[in-house]
C-alpha cells in the first residue's frame, strides 16, 4: 500500500495539488477525481490510445503514467483543447471530414493530433499515419481522419505562425465552421433525464 | 447525387469531437456501487463449492440464488443463464458477482473467490461435437446425377476463423434498482432485447423495467445479445443490494467472454462439366460455442448465401451449428454471410484456374440474373447491378492489366490483385420482420412545431440519428434543428425493432417516411399530435418457410464487389496492402459521407479478418490473446489507398430509394484480399485469416495453401 502523497501539476493550464496514493494510474485521477471524463479507457495497457492527453507537449497514455510521476509536470486533456463551444483545429477538422463514427477514440486521436502539430506543424501524410499508429479506431478506416489531420495542417499553415500554437491550444479562433452555429443542449445530450448523473 | 445524400454535421459529433458524450464509463449516480463478475477458469463443470473472501460491510455475492424471475436470458432460446446454476460451460461464464463501493476492492475479492469444480468432459473441435443445435438444408436439380457424370470434382474444405470485434468501448451497463422499478442503462445495440430479457429475469411486470441506450462506443454485432445477460445480471445485483450497481468489463474480460464471429469449417465440390460448372454441394459447420445464443439465425444467413450470388444449375446446400465448451459466438457485422461467400468466392477463384478463365470473368458468366429463381427457391426480384459494378472496379484498379502482369514473378516482392461480388440480404432474415418485430415508430409533433422521432434505434456510430433525422426533416420540409431525436429509452419510445442486420435505415426509415408524410399532410400548428406507424410486409415477396428453408428470405439486397492488391515480401512472408476498392450498392445514399465511413470502416475490418485477426485459444479452451496487444487490429499504418465508390440504385420500398448499408462492407473485404494473396503466390487458399507465419510456411514448402 502506498502512502498518500502530495502532487503539485498543471492541469489545463491551472495550478492543482492533490493528495492521493502515488500509484494511482493518471487516467483514474483525471477521470474520478477531476471529473474529466473526456480521456477514455480502452484498453489499461498502452495499445488503444483512447486514454491519451499531453503532458509537456508531448502525446502520452495516461493508463500507463502514474499521478506520482506528474509532479510539476504540464497536463492538457481534450477538455484543455476545447469547450463544447469551441473546437481546436483538429477537432474543427474532423467534425469537417465526419472523421468520427461511435467517438470513444475520437479524443484520444485530437490528443495525439494537436501533440504531432505543436511539434511539427507541417507533417506529411505518413508522418500523420506514424503519429496516431498508437490510436485504434475500430468503426472507420482511419482514412477520414488522416485526411482531417492533414487538412487542419495544411489549414494552420496559411495562418499566422506567431498564432499558430495559441489556436491549437487552448483558444480556437481560426475559421469558422461550415455549419450552423453550435447549440449547446447537444453536448450533453442524455436521454431518460435521470436526476441523478454526475455533471461534470 | 440526390440531394439528401449531400452530407451534414452529424447530430452528436461536436459532443464527441469536445470529449463531453457521456458513456457509461461516465456516468456516476449517486450511491452507486461497482460490480465485478467471477468467471469460470474451466470450459466444462460442475461446481463442486465456492468460498467467498472476508469482506468488510457494504461488500456482497450476487449469486444464481438472488434471481427473482427465471434464471435464463431470453435471447432466441432461453439457454444462457445469468449466473451459473451450478454447471459452466465455457472460461468466462458467470458464476457470481462481487458487489461494493470501491472499484479497486471489489477486483481483489472478486480475485480472491475460489471455485473448486468437478471437470467434466470437454469438446473443443466442432467435428467431433455431439450436440448438435441446428441444422438446416436445401436442394435444387439432381446435383447427385451431375457429380456422377462430371468430368472433374473440386473438392475442397475451405476455414473461416473467429473474429472479435473489439468494439473501443468495452461492454459496460448499470442497474438501479428503486421503489419497485428497475432501470438498466449503458452501452447496447438492442434496448428491447435487454427490455424482455431482463423482464423475465427479473419476474417483474414489463412497465417496472425501462432500459436506457446511452452512448455507445460500438457495436458491429458484439452488444446485440450480450447486453441482454450483462443487464440481467447487473439487475438481479442492484436488487439485491438496493443501489444502483455499474459493471463495465475491462479489455481481457470483454475479449474472455463476449460473443465472436463464428468459425466455420465449409466443404465445398464443384461438379465440372464440358468445362462448365454443373453442380455445388456445400456442407457447412458453424462452431456455435457453449450456448446457443444467436447461432439459430447466423447460420441461417449463412446458408442463404453459400452460393453467394451464383446461379447453378443444381445445388445441395446443408449445414448445421454445434456446441462447442468455447465462449458462444453471436452476430457480428455480416452475421453468418461473410463466413459462407468467403468459401464461395474462394471456390470461384480455385474454379477459375481450373477452367483457364479469368476469375473476375468467371464471376459475370454465373451471376445470376433479374428474375431468376434464387437458391431458396425465391425470386430475385430487382436488378442484380453485379457485372457493372465489376467492370466498373476493373476500370478503376486496372484490373486487366494487372492481373496479367502479375503473372510468373520471381523477385523478392510480389503482387496480387483479387476480386470478390457478394450481397448482404437487407434486414431480418426469413418472416423476423413480418412475425417477431413487428416494429412500431412513432412520429410526435409538440406544440410548439419541434417533431420529435420515437424509435428504439442505437447510434452506435453508424450516424442513425442523424440520418433518420434528415429523413424526417426533408419530408417535412423542416430545417433539421426543428427535429429532434435523443438516444432511446424504452419507457419513452415504441419497440421498432432492434438497431441490428442493417435494417435501421430501410426498414425503420421506412416508417418514418411514411410517418412524415401523413404529419406533414395532416399537420396543424401550434396543436400537440402524434402519429404511429406499423411495419407493413412487401407483398411482393414470396413467403418463407423455415421447415422446408425455401422462399424470399429478404425483400432486396445489397451488393458489393470488392478488389485488392497486395504486395508480399517473399523473403519475411509480409503482405502490404495497396490498394482496396469497394464498389457498393446501397440504393440511395442517404448521407454520403457517413455511409463512405462505414464502408471504409467494414472493408479495413474485413481485410483484418483476412490477415492479422485471429483469436488462439489453448488446448484448455482459454483465449491466449485476450489483449488488444496480442490480438491484433487494423493500425493506421495498416490502412492502404482505400477507394470506395457507389453503383446508384433505387429502392422503392426503403426511404429515398435507400436499402441496407451497415454489414455489406464486410462481407468482401476477406475474399477478396485472400484472392490477391492466391494470385501472388500463384495458389489456391483455404482459410481466413491467411497470417504472415502461413505464408512463410507456405513459402517454405512446408503447407500447401
Ligand atoms: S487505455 Fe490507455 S492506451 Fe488504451
Ligand atoms: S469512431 Fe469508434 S472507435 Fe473510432
Amino acid at each position: 500500500m502506498s502512502e498518500n502523497i502530495e502532487v503539485n501539476f498543471r492541469l489545463n493550464g491551472e495550478n492543482v495539488t492533490i493528495r492521493t496514493k502515488a500509484n494511482r494510474r493518471l487516467l483514474d485521477v483525471l477521470r474520478d477525481d477531476f471529473h474529466l471524463t473526456g480521456t477514455k479507457e480502452g484498453c489499461s495497457i498502452g495499445e488503444c490510445g483512447a486514454c491519451t492527453v499531453i503532458v509537456d507537449r508531448k502525446a502520452v497514455t495516461s493508463c500507463l503514467m502514474l499521478i506520482g510521476s506528474c509532479e510539476g509536470r504540464d497536463v492538457i486533456t481534450i477538455e484543455g483543447v476545447s469547450s463544447p463551444d469551441r473546437l481546436n483545429p483538429v477537432q474543427r477538422a474532423i467534425l469537417e471530414h465526419q472523421a468520427i463514427q461511435c467517438g470513444f477514440c475520437t479524443p484520444g486521436f485530437v490528443m495525439s493530433a494537436t501533440a504531432l502539430l505543436m511539434e511539427n506543424p507541417n507533417p506529411t501524410y505518413e508522418e500523420i499515419k506514424v503519429a496516431l499508429s498508437g490510436n485504434l479506431c475500430r468503426c472507420t478506416g482511419y482514412k477520414q481522419i488522416i485526411d482531417a489531420i492533414y487538412d487542419a495542417a495544411q489549414q494552420a499553415n496559411r495562418a499566422d505562425p506567431a498564432e499558430w500554437d495559441r489556436n491549437i491550444i487552448p483558444d480556437s479562433g481560426g475559421r469558422p465552421l461550415p455549419w450552423q452555429p453550435l447549440n449547446k443542449p447537444e453536448v450533453c445530450e442524455l436521454s431518460g433525464g435521470n436526476e441523478n448523473e454526475e455533471q461534470s | 447525387m440526390s440531394s439528401i445524400s449531400q452530407s451534414v454535421r452529424k447530430l452528436d459529433h461536436l459532443a464527441k469531437a469536445s470529449g463531453a458524450a457521456k458513456y457509461v464509463e461516465d456516468i456516476v449516480l449517486d450511491d452507486m456501487l461497482y460490480g465485478k463478475i467471477v468467471r469460470s477458469t474451466v470450459a466444462h463443470g460442475k461446481i463442486r463449492s465456492i468460498r467467498l473472501p472476508d469482506m468488510p460491510e457494504g461488500y456482497s455475492a450476487v449469486t444464481a440464488a438472488d434471481i427473482p424471475g427465471v434464471n435464463n436470458v431470453h435471447i432466441v432460446q432461453d439457454d444462457h443463464p445469468v449466473f451459473s446454476g451450478g454447471e459452466v460451460n465455457y472460461i468466462g461464464e458467470a458464476i457470481l458477482m462481487i458487489v461494493g463501493p470501491d472499484k479497486r476492492q471489489v477486483a481483489k475479492f472478486a480475485r480472491a473467490t475460489e471455485v473448486e469444480y468437478d471437470l467434466l468432459e470437454t469438446c473443443f473441435d466442432p467435428k467431433k461435437s455431439d450436440t448438435t443445435f441446428y441444422e438446416y438444408g436445401y436442394e435444387e436439380g439432381d446435383w447427385r446425377e451431375a457429380f456422377a457424370e462430371a468430368d472433374e470434382v473440386i473438392d475442397e474444405e475451405i476455414f473461416s476463423a473467429h473474429q472479435e470485434h473489439a468494439y473501443m468501448e468495452v461492454q459496460g451497463l448499470i442497474g438501479d434498482y428503486r421503489n419497485g422499478k428497475l432501470t438498466v442503462r449503458g452501452s447496447m445495440q438492442c434496448p428491447f432485447y435487454v427490455h424482455m430479457a431482463v423482464t423475465a429475469v427479473m419476474g417483474m411486470k414489463p412497465e417496472d423495467v425501462n432500459v436506457i441506450a446511452d452512448e455507445t462506443g460500438g457495436g458491429f454485432g458484439g452488444k446485440e445479445d450480450y447486453p441482454s445477460i450483462l443487464g440481467s445480471q447487473v439487475g438481479v445485483a442492484s436488487y439485491k443490494v438496493g443501489k444502483p450497481v455499474k459493471c463495465v468489463f475491462d479489455r481481457r474480460e470483454d475479449i474472455t467472454c463476449t460473443s465472436k464471429r463464428h468459425p466455420a469449417f465449409m466443404r465445398y465440390r464443384i461438379a465440372i462439366k464440358d468445362g462448365k460448372m454443373t453442380a455445388v454441394d456445400a456442407d457447412i459447420l458453424y462452431d456455435g460455442g457453449g450456448y446457443t445464443t444467436l447461432s439459430m439465425v447466423v447460420l441461417q444467413r449463412g446458408l442463404i448465401g453459400a452460393l453467394g450470388i451464383y446461379k447453378f444449375p443444381s445445388y445441395r446446400v446443408h449445414g448445421k451449428a454445434v456446441k462447442t465448451h468455447t465462449v458462444p459466438n453471436g452476430a457480428f457485422r455480416g452475421f453468418g454471410g461473410p463466413q459462407t461467400f468467403f468459401a464461395m468466392e474462394l471456390m470461384m477463384n480455385h474454379a477459375a484456374r481450373k477452367l483457364g478463365k479469368d476469375p473476375l470473368e468467371l464471376r459475370k458468366e454465373y451471376c445470376a440474373k433479374q428474375g431468376d429463381m434464387s437458391p431458396t427457391h425465391g425470386v430475385y426480384h430487382f436488378d442484380i447491378p453485379i457485372p457493372a459494378m465489376l467492370d466498373q472496379l476493373a476500370e478503376a484498379s486496372d484490373y486487366h492489366r494487372k492481373v496479367k502482369a502479375y503473372r510468373n514473378q520471381t523477385g523478392r516482392y510480389r503482387r496480387g490483385i483479387g476480386v470478390s461480388s457478394v450481397y448482404h440480404g437487407c434486414g431480418f432474415t426469413g418472416a423476423g420482420e413480418r412475425d417477431l418485430i413487428k416494429g412500431v415508430f412513432k412520429l410526435h409533433k409538440r406544440a410548439d412545431d419541434t417533431v420529435e422521432i420515437l424509435a428504439a434505434a442505437v447510434d452506435m456510430g453508424q450516424g442513425v440519428k442523424t440520418t433518420f433525422r434528415k429523413i424526417a426533416a426533408n419530408v417535412l420540409g423542416l430545417p433539421e434543428d426543428r427535429v429532434i431525436i435523443v438516444n432511446p429509452d424504452t419507457a419513452r419510445v415504441p419497440n421498432s425493432g432492434p438497431t441490428v442486420a442493417s435494417r435501421s435505415i430501410m426498414v425503420v426509415g421506412k416508417l418514418i417516411e411514411r410517418a412524415a408524410k401523413r404529419l406533414k399532410a395532416e399537420w396543424k400548428p401550434g396543436e400537440d399530435q402524434l402519429i404511429t406507424e406499423k411495419y407493413v410486409h412487401p407483398d411482393f415477396m414470396i413467403p418463407w418457410d423455415l421447415a422446408t428453408f425455401s422462399g424470399d428470405p429478404y425483400p432486396d439486397s445489397s451488393w458489393s464487389t470488392n478488389i485488392v492488391e497486395v504486395e508480399v515480401d517473399t523473403m519475411l512472408g509480409l503482405t502490404k496492402i495497396l490498394n482496396a476498392w469497394g464498389c457498393y450498392d446501397v440504393g440511395t445514399v442517404i448521407d454520403e459521407n457517413i455511409v463512405i465511413g462505414q464502408m471504409e470502416g467494414g472493408l479495413l475490418q474485413s481485410l483484418g479478418h483476412g490477415g492479422i485477426e485471429l483469436i488462439n485459444y489453448d488446448q484448455s479452451g482459454r483465449i491466449r490473446n485476450n489483449s488488444l496487444s496480442d490480438y491484433i487490429v487494423p493500425t493506421a499504418l495498416d490502412v492502404p489507398s482505400l477507394h470506395v465508390m457507389f453503383h446508384k440504385s433505387e429502392y422503392f420500398n426503403g426511404p429515398f430509394g435507400a436499402k441496407a448499408a451497415g454489414e455489406l462492407p464486410n462481407v468482401g473485404g476477406s475474399a477478396s484480399y485472400i484472392g490477391a494473396l492466391e494470385c501472388a503466390l500463384e495458389t489456391d487458399l483455404y482459410q481466413t485469416p491467411f497470417s504472415t507465419e502461413d505464408t512463410m510456411e507456405l513459402l517454405e514448402g512446408r503447407r500447401n495453401g
